[in-house]
């Protein structure tokens, strides 16, 4: 009974399922939204609970040996190939991020090439990553390609969040995108250079040409 | 257009690794974006935000530090080797972390059979918990996870710490209890919702991330 699958979303929020449910659950997650939607939230209740597990503090070689390990494993692997299978599921994660289409334009556009766009970005000499704030950050190059990295939730609807690439207090449009949970990451649509700014309002959907809302975000100025 | 405070922004040259970087002005979602391009400090920056509390639940579920150790370890290197995976997920990172943490350690502990014993015993501290200041926000945050749990319905309360920190899946909690599938089904469900709802009202939802 269709039922019985959807009850099984608590159970797989804390990795409960048992061996045979699991692959099961997760083709029915690539299918329903409304699944999906409630384990993003149940996850994040689950995953709050590590916060309450018993004070201990991992001795200071951990980490020294994770990025031993890291870094060994680097050496082996060309970046971004690097596709080994994660525990979770990634059906669903496959068919939520069908959902955030620009997004995943975006990004799919990126990966014909094998890059990550803030790489792309980084990678060009004298690439800098100007800070937003804590939500996020941009990634500027010298001639002027520029990526956005920015945490905001997903747009209500009949709006959109809008870039913006701003010098001497005159802002000209850099793009539009609908947030998501996690990181949005976009591409600019116009050369960012030093001395402007990049700032992102929420605005109706379509976008405006002028911004009318208080940003949401703001970088420092690029150098 | 209001706002345009002048920030002092964190330049990060291009000579990456070699140059003085201030990774802690980024949210954890960036962090993510840059280990998804291989940057090493930015996993030691993500480790030193979640180390701690990774090593602290894996600990609680497996009850021995070599393989809480080894469980922090393989979901390290795991985010470090899916970091752009992530980008395509609905999750903070937080919770995209914590995840992967909590998964590694209940495989590690169903592959032990180290549920033989009573997973709701306390675990034990580690050896060097003295010896380190905790931060006030992680003491914090415990605090209130823990309050919120008490505040629990006990049989949802009890589905969670069994499920979650014991690492029984659904039918081994069904056995235990001697209750049925579908109200173990509904107990993690409804507690879930309901820890959601109690931590959203304490506030902790957002001190969870930057």
């Amino acid at each position: 009974m269709a039922d019985d699958v959807h009850a099984l979303v608590g159970p797989y929020a804390l990795d409960a399922l048992d061996e045979g449910d699991e692959q099961g659950f997760e083709e029915h997650l690539a299918l329903c939204e409304r699944c999906r939607e409630e384990l993003a939230g149940l996850r994040e209740a689950a995953a709050s609970l590590a916060y309450g597990a018993p004070r201990a503090v991992p001795p200071p070689e951990l980490k020294q040996r994770i990025l031993a390990q890291a870094r060994a494993e680097r050496r082996n692997v060309v970046p971004l190939r690097r596709r080994r299978n994660w525990t979770a599921p990634l059906a669903a994660a496959a068919a939520v991020a069908a959902c955030a289409a620009i997004v995943l334009g975006i990004w799919a556009g990126s990966l014909s090439n094998s890059q990550d766009p803030i790489e792309s970005v980084l990678s060009k000499p004298g690439a800098r990553l100007v800070s937003m704030g804590k939500a996020g950050g941009v990634a500027v190059a010298p001639d002027g390609s520029a990526v956005l990295a920015l945490a905001v939730p997903r747009a209500p609807s009949g709006k959109t969040y809008e870039a913006w690439v701003i010098r001497a207090g005159e802002a000209k449009p850099g793009g539009l995108f609908p947030g998501r949970a996690g990181t949005s990451i976009v591409r600019i649509d116009r050369p960012v250079r030093s001395g402007e700014v990049v700032a992102v309002t929420l605005e109706r959907a379509g976008g405006v040409s002028k911004p009318t809302t208080k940003p949401l975000a703001v970088s420092g100025e690029v150098a | 257009m209001i706002g345009l405070v002048h920030q002092d922004p964190p330049v990060i040259g291009s000579a990456r690794g070699r140059m003085d970087r201030d990774l802690a002005h980024l949210s954890d979602e960036g962090l993510l974006s840059l280990i998804a391009g291989s940057d090493e400090e930015a996993l030691a920056e993500l480790y030193d935000r979640f180390g701690g509390v990774a090593y602290g639940l894996a600990l609680r579920i497996l009850r021995e530090d070599a393989l809480a150790q080894d469980a922090v370890q393989e979901a390290f290197l795991a985010v470090w080797r899916t970091a752009d995976r992530f980008l395509a997920e609905r999750a903070r990172a937080s919770t995209w972390v914590l995840t992967i943490v909590h998964r590694r350690a209940v495989d590690l502990v169903r592959r032990e059979e180290l549920r033989r014993g009573e997973p709701l015993e306390t675990a034990p501290e580690a050896a060097a918990a003295e010896s380190v200041e905790e931060t006030a926000e992680l003491g914090f945050q415990r605090r209130v996870v823990q309050e919120a749990l008490r505040r629990l319905p006990p049989e949802q309360r009890q589905a969670l710490e069994l499920g979650y920190y014991g690492g029984l899946t659904q039918s081994e909690l069904a056995e235990r209890l001697d209750a049925p599938l579908g109200t173990i089904k509904s107990r993690m469900f409804t507690g879930l919702a309901r820890l959601r709802e109690l931590l959203a009202q304490a506030g902790l939802k957002e001190s969870f991330t930057n």
